[in-house]
């Protein structure tokens, strides 16, 4: 009987051996541990057996079951590796074909920009201030001290609306300016013997009477900051742009200020940003002069504070504006100003 | 204004390179645009020079490029057009063989008496090519023509970069000497200064000259007030002068030179009109443009002797007045001109004579037959010259300085230094004195700054004294009291106002001299006002982060647009109209936020199969009494597939109305809002007819409402040129979304499982699902967490105009979990209530 046993097992075990995948493993385990296996049999013939054999073939047996039972079990382990190193051999993709396009979302490359703006300005003290776009005459001209017969004041550069008045006529609004004396009115109203200081940005949408190039729109966006207090100066002026300048376009920007003309202002600058693309050395960008023009500034005229409420024998303060869709065509190399309001897909979806 | 650099060092001692001049201008207000070089030396930008200005051109080797003389002119043995010229540079002699057709007339002369100075180049110049369009670089070289060894030539002005002019060589002024470097002799750099509103006092050779002075610290060399003979009757016994108009023409002068030869201007001086942009004409009309460019103030000439033919015999009478409306004069460029009744006009007895400041009329211009010249310079209303200007399209050099306001003072100073020109070019006699008329005289106003006032401005502290000194560089007359100065403002410029105005003004230019540079950096020193916030702008950015975050593409239009383009969504209402459009597509401002939005649908329709995008904006709505209202609105539209195709999903499903609502109820809660209801929109309400009365929907935020979408109107979406999908669109008013309180509390997450489950109700076809899902909320009670559709079922076995709505129901309570019992019965509740409200049937 041990005998039988023995090639029980070693038939089993080299059986085994040719064993390659499951299907065939389920089949070997029917014929060899299974209810009909041959083992199974010595079980069933258990009983014919002298009670003195019993106990060394009982034993045998079960080391044959067992040494079955486990190279079955080394033997499933082995297939089920092989398998999976096979299929992750066979199972590939091309990689190179395309993903699948995601329709995604974005915020227009003008409103980043402003964004980007208002948040340094903010940070520094500035809360945003926003007002109308038709404005009348008083407020974008007369009360920014342009005198009667300045040039900006001819029709030919505006966009005049219908419905003013002759000597009070409405126009879209050639600059965020307006909202200086408005903002300035309405600080002033809180308490007009004392009128508290102010630190604000204006952004929004201008218009200008202009032929639509790729240089130059008839729409646009700006943003004025303004601070009036009792103790506001050029220097101070200074600082806090360089401050922006340093926030905005890097912290080793250098600046310049150059005098200007504005008549909402007296004296007044215009600050210059070193080239940051050709840190100075000149290029196309900015005309092979190191500099670009970023902003328009000045201590706001005396005449302006008056009109807003504000004794300028007692206030000071300071005015400044710049573009934002010029900033973004001079940081990512936009040639052509039109791309902002066409709402191309193509150029939107870049930002 | 383009202004030669060696001009202004005429006036002034300039001891610093080109470029730092330039550099030293900019940042005073005078932004130097761009440099070019004509003869001098340009900086060595390949030895690490900085670029600060454009600058181009052509530098004249000193060396080889010298002044010449030619003692005679042969010619050539084999070629009548080409000539040998017998030249001394000043060391040796050469035969140089020329063609300039102006050398012709001397050939077979003999040697000159007096020989003729020319620019002279030498073997291995750089200079232009005088054959060749444009400006191209060529180096002299040696070679034979026609038989003739050739290695030098003299040159044109196109060949040395001063003007497009090749028909002949420049012939020098007599007095050249021979030898020199030409650089050294007539080198110039032109500067193009950007001249500022205020700064029209500098539009000018003396006013530049005056700035590089105080910039520098140098003295200005002024003009000689007295510099000239006069001789014959004094011009007060043959002329007089009326002015109607004071305000309109503050000071009107004349002056009359006799007996003048006209003739070419010095070559010098015609080199240097031609740098500054004005063709050189003759002698006397060369003397009041370069008296003009020198002072800054424009003058005319008038022929005498047609005034004295005019005046038959009497005084001459020179008067100014506004024309009368559709008076015609007919100007120097035989032009006959229909005047407007606010043109000013100098005339005399006889009539019209010239367009004030801005034009001469033909029958008094002086010609190459003038012999006696009557000299006007006067002073005109800035405004009222630009408007003519504009009016009858004559930009010139007069109208550019009188649009910007010259100074009165200036009549006399330009029509003396016109005058001493003519007689030193044109031999002429100046009569004594001048007839001067000046009934305005402006008040140039005296400004007090104190110390005080500068540090207060400036944040520096700058003192009395220096101030005054400062001041003093730009011709201010000053007084010193104490901390005080006392600054008079120069009669040359009209930019200086009156009281704190003035101080501010002043101020600019102790600035603009102690030098933006100085000035230091601080931060501001006054307290952080109140900060106020701006809720508004914060929540609309707050709404653009929404909107991207659910895919879609942010969009800025245009506000104007037209009527026709908005209307196709229907009829608007009034627009806001401009008074001036450029162009009828953008006459007024829009009305819908939604017509300009799906403009770029349009716009993108066959780019890109999937899109979606939003506006947010004001439109604007007319009101008659005051300003227009400028109300906020959201705007969306969306059409093509759900997602952009794929290489192997090129049927992906496009998006419908369930699609905008899924955008539009996301963004809603988004922004906290709970209690948002769907009602069939009310087409009575809508404009026009934009929305398919079927597939639209009217928006209820806690009873107000906010807005409206679904799919466009077939007849609004055929005016488009869409793709073939549906288009979905929305609008928004933002004041009134805004009105609305979002919730104050979130849902808390339950701690306890929940239990799910699925119903399934046939009912009426009619009957809308939400009123199925109200139901089954408003049974299920607090229990009831949530009911959500997941299918809607059509089918024959169901019978006809029936559907089946099924929900997964969730079971929640805050504290325990539910035992299925309880749940059981919740759902008993709901089916019994639905059976009986709505008759409907629990299917299977
Ligand atoms: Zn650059």
């Amino acid at each position: 009987m041990l005998e039988r046993l023995n090639e029980i097992e070693a038939a089993a075990l080299e059986a085994l051996e040719s064993v390659k995948d499951d299907e065939a493993l389920q089949a070997w385990r029917v014929a060899h541990v299974g209810r009909s296996a041959p083992i199974k049999m010595v079980y069933k013939e258990f009983g014919k057996l002298s009670k003195e054999e019993r106990p060394a073939v009982g034993k045998r047996a079960n080391e044959v079951k067992v040494a079955l039972e486990a190279a079955l079990t080394e033997r499933a382990e082995a297939i089920k590796t092989a398998e999976l190193a096979r299929s992750l051999e066979e199972d590939h993709l091309d990689v190179t074909l395309p993903g699948r396009p995601v329709r995604h979302g974005g915020i227009h490359p003008a409103t980043q920009t402003l964004r980007r703006i208002l948040t340094i300005l903010a940070d520094m003290g500035f809360q945003v201030y926003t007002s109308r776009e038709v404005e009348s005459d008083e407020y974008n001209f007369q009360h920014l001290n342009f005198p009667v017969g300045h040039p900006a004041r001819e029709m030919q550069d505006s966009f005049y609306v219908e419905g003013g008045k002759e000597d009070n006529p409405l126009l879209m609004r050639t600059h965020t300016s307006p909202g200086q004396i408005r903002a300035m009115r309405e600080f002033a109203a809180e308490s007009p013997e004392n009128p508290p200081s102010i630190r604000i940005s204006l952004p929004g949408m201008c218009y200008r009477y202009e032929q639509i190039t790729s240089r130059s729109e008839i729409q646009f966006n700006q943003v004025e900051g303004l601070a009036v207090g009792e103790n506001i100066t050029f220097s101070d002026l200074k600082g806090t742009l360089n401050d922006f300048a340093r926030r905005m376009f890097g912290q080793h920007a250098r600046t310049r200020f150059r005098a200007q003309h504005f008549p909402f202002t007296e004296p007044s600058a215009e600050m210059d940003v070193e080239c940051f693309l050709c840190e100075g050395e000149g290029c196309s960008v900015c005309k092979k002069s190191g500099w670009l023009e970023i902003l328009g500034c000045g201590m706001v005229h005396p005449n302006v504070l008056q009109a807003g409420g504000y004794d300028p024998r007692r206030y000071t303060g300071f005015a400044f504006g710049m573009g934002p869709e010029r900033q973004a065509m001079l940081r990512h190399n936009i040639k052509d100003i039109r791309y902002f309001w066409g709402n191309d897909a193509r150029f939107l979806e870049q930002f | 204004m383009k202004l030669p650099v060696s001009w202004i060092k005429d006036y002034v001692n300039i001891n610093i390179s080109v470029e730092e001049l330039a550099s030293l201008l900019t940042l005073a207000g005078l932004e130097v645009e761009e440099i070019r070089y004509v003869g001098w030396a340009m900086p060595d930008y390949a030895a690490g020079e900085k670029h600060e200005f454009k600058t181009y051109g052509l530098s004249w080797d000193p060396e080889k490029l010298v002044v010449a003389e030619i003692r005679e002119v042969k010619p050539h043995p084999d070629a009548d057009r080409l000539v040998l010229c017998d030249l001394f540079d000043g060391k040796d002699q050469h035969l140089a063989l020329t063609g300039a057709p102006n050398l012709l007339q001397y050939k077979d002369k003999g040697a000159f008496e007096k020989p003729l100075k020319v620019a002279f180049a030498k073997e291995g110049s750089e200079i232009y090519d005088g054959h060749k369009e444009g400006q191209v670089l060529t180096k002299l070289k040696r070679a034979k023509i026609r038989g003739i060894e050739s290695y030098s030539m003299v040159c044109s002005e196109k060949e040395l970069g001063i003007s497009d002019e090749h028909e002949g060589i420049i012939f020098l002024d007599d007095d050249a000497p021979v030898g020199t470097p030409l650089a050294d002799y007539m080198g110039d750099a032109v500067f193009s200064i950007d001249i500022l509103p205020n700064n029209a006092r500098n539009v000018n050779v003396l006013g530049i000259a005056r700035e590089v002075a105080a910039l520098t610290n140098k003295a200005l060399k002024r003009i000689d007030k007295k510099p000239y003979e006069t001789s014959g009757d004094a011009i007060a016994e043959k002329v007089k002068i009326e002015i109607a108009e004071p305000e309109l023409n503050a000071r009107f002068v004349l002056g009359l030179i006799r007996d003048v030869e006209i003739a070419p201007s010095p070559y010098l001086v015609q080199r240097r009109l031609r740098l500054a942009g004005i063709r050189p004409i003759n002698n006397l009309v060369d003397a009041t443009n370069y008296a003009m460019f020198e002072v800054g103030e424009p003058l005319h000439a008038f022929d005498y002797d047609v005034l004295v033919e005019r005046a038959k015999g009497k005084e001459i009478v020179i008067s100014t007045r506004t024309a009368e409306e559709g008076e015609k004069l007919t100007t120097l460029d035989n032009e006959e001109r229909t005047l407007q009744a606010s043109n000013v006009l100098v005339c005399d007895e006889a009539g019209a004579l010239s367009i004030a400041g801005v034009m001469g009329g033909l029958e008094s211009e002086v010609t190459e037959d003038t012999k006696n010249v009557l000299l006007e310079g006067a002073a005109w209303n800035f405004i009222n010259i630009r408007r003519t200007a504009n009016h009858h399209n004559l930009p010139s050099e007069a109208s550019y300085r009188f649009s910007r306001g010259v100074h009165p003072a200036l009549a006399e100073d330009g029509v003396k230094r016109g005058l001493y020109w003519m007689q030193k070019w044109a031999n002429g006699k100046i009569a004594p004195d001048l007839v001067d008329n000046y009934p305005l005289p402006p008040s140039d106003p005296v400004v007090t700054v104190t110390e005080a006032d500068v540090k207060r401005l400036l944040g520096v502290e700058i003192s009395a004294e220096k101030i005054a000194e400062l001041l003093t560089r730009l011709e201010f007359s000053t007084q010193v009291e104490g901390t005080s100065v006392s600054a008079a403002t120069p009669p040359i410029r009209m930019d200086i106002g009156e009281g704190i105005v003035g101080v501010a003004d002043v101020i600019e230019e102790i600035a603009r001299l102690y030098g933006y540079d100085n000035i230091p950096e601080t931060r501001i020193g006054d307290p952080l006002p109140p900060q106020i916030g701006n809720p508004v702008h914060d929540w609309e950015e707050k709404l653009r982060d929404q909107l991207a975050t659910l895919a879609l593409q942010e969009t800025v239009n245009y506000r104007m647009t037209s009527p026709e383009a908005q209307e196709r969504l229907g009829s608007q209402g009034e627009f806001v109209k401009l008074a001036n459009p450029s162009t009828p597509e953008k006459a007024v401002l829009r009305r819908s936020l939604m017509a300009s939005v799906l403009e770029v649908v349009e716009k993108n329709a066959r780019l890109r199969d999937s899109l979606a995008f939003f506006e947010i904006g004001p439109v604007f709505v007319p009101n008659k009494a005051d300003l227009p209202d400028e109300p906020r609105k959201l705007a969306i539209a969306m059409t093509g597939r759900r997602q952009p195709s794929a290489w192997d999903t090129s049927d992906a499903p496009v998006m419908d109305f369930y699609d905008l609502k899924g955008v539009t109820h996301a963004f809603l809660a988004g922004l906290g809002l709970k209690d948002i209801v769907y009602t069939p929109a009310d087409t009575s309400t809508q404009p026009g007819a934009a929305f398919h009365p079927g597939k639209s929907a009217q928006v209820t935020v806690n009873g107000v409402v906010v807005g409206a979408f679904g799919e466009l109107h077939p007849v609004a979406a055929e005016k488009y040129e869409f793709a073939d999908t549906a288009v979905l669109a929305a609008e928004f008013d933002l004041e009134t979304l805004r009105g609305v309180q979002p919730a104050y509390e979130i849902t808390p997450v339950p701690a306890f499982p929940p239990m799910l489950e699925d119903i399934a109700l046939i009912v009426d076809e009619s009957l809308p699902a939400a009123k199925v899902e109200h139901l089954i909320r408003q049974t299920g009670g607090k229990m009831l967490a949530d009911a959500r559709l997941f299918d809607v079922y059509r089918g024959e076995q169901l019978g006809e105009g029936k559907k089946s709505l099924a929900y997964a129901l969730t079971y929640q309570a805050p504290d325990r979990t539910l035992t299925d019992k309880e749940a059981a019965k919740i759902r008993k509740k709901i089916v019994k209530r639905l059976e009986y409200e709505v008759g409907a049937e629990l299917r299977g």
